[in-house]
């Protein structure tokens, strides 16, 4: 149990039908990572890394090869399995942040842990990791009223509050200026460190990557280069 | 949570949330409003006649209760009670219905009173010339009418000589022989009203009465409300479910058009809360909530709005009575529910489907 990694993927293939024609978007792609690892899986626009962040985060199947987390193949879940899954064993950190705009930023985080079924008052560590995340002040504000780094980092607490196994990061310094990437990776960095918080993060800044992270995966044209 | 995500998400449209909440409340009114004016035109009717205080009715033998001839002795009443001991007093009126759906009846007016126990003049006097006519208190307000004012009835122009209480037979009296001979309608009654030295008897008088009497309709009063009622009902019946199938329909489209907007416009938050694990009966759970919420202001504001609108109906048109009945105040508030539950289940199945990538891609 020990020695199998958390995510483990093998000649995971995706191909999308458009317009009557084959696109493969991931063309037999190996990799593990195991549990605590900061993964960034860095690569250009097309290179088929956001299909991974989907497939390994349960938003859509694979078309062929298998994904394996945590023993589980996500190969073989139905759709309601797999939403199971979004809700126990993955948060997910968007580069557009993807804040609910009508509920202020505590009720974001509150939301994702009504969904996974987590009624409980609030518990310790959501208020440690929101002290890493330096947001507390600012949980009563609509997500217009924050910066686009404190939307991230809002982001990020509601993706750790039901404290997921892995920590799904899809370009989350996008839309970031240099100064709040900057505090966004640190979160990342001190999340993985001091929490053991697994993190996949897909970017194609190599800097990004190089930042904070473990390994760094690189991705061409649907297959690791 | 769910409760605070479906306030917000209606908070956030106003207007569209508003609107939607105005449809839902004018088909309840609708409903309300329908059933009301048919259940209060058919008291008011029942009212009226049980008023006169007679036991018996006969009239010709036609199909509905409305009557538009005379064609019964006016011997008939005299002839009823020297040979039925049990009748204490027998009369006849004549009945002409114009086409506003007012009977303006043609009485003996000391025999009404002596019928019906007396009856109440509020102002002015019973008629005593042949083209002055009393008319109920409602009626003057309807019409605007006070004693000495002038009225055209069957072509003829009446002055209102009084006016009385409600709740007596008709709205509109002339003079008996005034509307023979308007009508053409000598020596004969419409109808005749028999009352009884006492009202237990009337089964057995009756049947005595349809014995001597096989051309006419013999009936009590108390069935010949029941049956009008069934009638009136049958064809009122038939409108109201016209109007109710049409405030459903209305209900169904505005919900469905709202919260399929509302699906569209928040693909990208469908997006988010699928992300976050949200299963397709969370999602439709939220879409059928918020339109039971809409659902529930828009009953609330449709009571209110029927009442408002009973108050107006009174105030401009009185001889329209409405009344809002407790049942069918349940009946509309279900069929708006059941319309606007329909209503959301497209939307809800739309935004339970969605593909959580492509709605997260939606901008």
């Amino acid at each position: 149990m020990a020695d199998r990694p958390l995510i483990a993927v093998e000649d995971l293939k995706k191909v999308y039908r458009m317009g009557g024609v084959d696109v493969p978007a991931l063309r037999g792609i190996t990799m593990s990572v195991e549990s605590g690892e900061f993964l960034a899986v860095l690569g250009p626009s097309g290179s088929g890394k956001s299909t991974l962040f989907h497939i390994i985060g349960g938003l859509t199947p694979p078309t062929s090869g298998k994904v394996v987390i945590d023993g589980r193949n996500l190969g073989l879940l139905s759709d309601s399995e797999r939403t199971e899954l979004r809700k126990t064993m993955v948060g997910f950190v968007f580069q557009k942040f993807n804040l609910l705009p009508t509920l202020s930023a505590s009720e974001n985080i509150e939301i994702a842990r009504h969904i996974a079924g987590n009624t409980a008052g609030n518990d310790e560590s959501l208020k440690d990791a929101l002290d890493i995340l330096g947001v507390a002040h600012r949980l009563n504000h609509k997500p217009y009223a924050l910066s686009g780094g404190e939307q991230q980092r809002v982001a990020i607490a509601r993706a750790i509050v039901n404290k997921p196994r892995i920590l799904l990061a899809d370009e989350p310094t996008g839309n970031l200026d240099s100064q709040n990437s900057a505090a966004v990776l640190d979160t990342l960095k001190k999340l993985n460190r001091s929490l053991g918080q697994t993190v996949l993060m897909i970017t194609h800044n190599a800097e990004a990557a190089e930042y904070c992270t473990d390994r760094i995966l690189r991705m061409k044209d649907g297959r690791i280069a | 949570m769910i409760n605070r995500l479906v306030i917000r998400n209606l908070f956030h449209r106003p207007v569209r949330t508003g609107l939607t909440i105005l449809a839902v409340a004018l088909e309840v009114m609708m409903i309300l409003m329908m059933v009301g004016v048919s259940e209060g035109l058919l008291r008011e009717s029942q009212r009226r006649t049980r008023g006169v205080g007679a036991d018996i009715l006969i009239r010709p033998q036609i199909s509905g209760a409305t009557i538009t001839s005379a064609d019964i002795s006016e011997k008939l009443p005299e002839v009823l009670m020297q040979r039925f001991p049990e009748i204490s007093f027998a009369m006849g009126s004549t009945v002409f219905t114009p086409g506003d759906l007012q009977t303006i009846t043609g009485i003996d007016w000391p025999e009404l009173e002596r019928m019906s126990g007396g009856i109440v003049v509020f102002e002015g006097r019973p008629y005593a010339a042949d083209y002055e006519c009393v008319i109920d208190e409602v009626y003057a307000q309807q019409k605007q009418l006070g004693v000495g004012g002038k009225t055209v009835l069957m072509n003829h122009e009446f002055e209102v000589s009084g006016i009385i209480e409600t709740g007596k037979m008709s709205r509109i009296f002339i003079p008996l022989e005034t509307m023979r001979e308007l009508q053409g309608w000598q020596g004969k009654f419409s109808q005749i009203y028999v009352k009884l030295e006492d009202s237990e008897q009337a089964r057995g008088v009756i049947d005595r009465l349809k014995a001597l009497l096989p051309n006419l309709s013999v009936i009590s009063v108390e069935d010949f409300l029941a049956l009008a009622a069934t009638n009136i009902r049958q064809m009122s019946d038939q409108f109201v479910n016209v109007i109710i199938s049409l405030a459903l329909v209305i209900g169904f489209i505005v919900v469905l058009l709202a919260m399929y907007t509302a699906i569209l416009e928040r693909t990208r938050e469908i997006g988010i809360l699928k992300a976050l694990g949200a299963s397709k009966t969370y999602i439709v759970g939220v879409v059928m909530r918020e339109t039971v919420v809409i659902c529930l202001f828009g009953i609330l504001l449709g009571y209110g709005l029927s009442f408002l609108g009973r108050a107006a109906v009174a105030a401009r048109f009185p001889l329209v009575p409405v009344i809002l009945l407790p049942e069918w105040m349940v009946w509309a508030a279900l069929l708006a529910v059941v319309g606007s539950v329909i209503g959301a289940l497209y939307p809800a199945w739309k935004a339970a489907e969605a593909d959580p990538i492509e709605a997260l891609a939606y901008e």
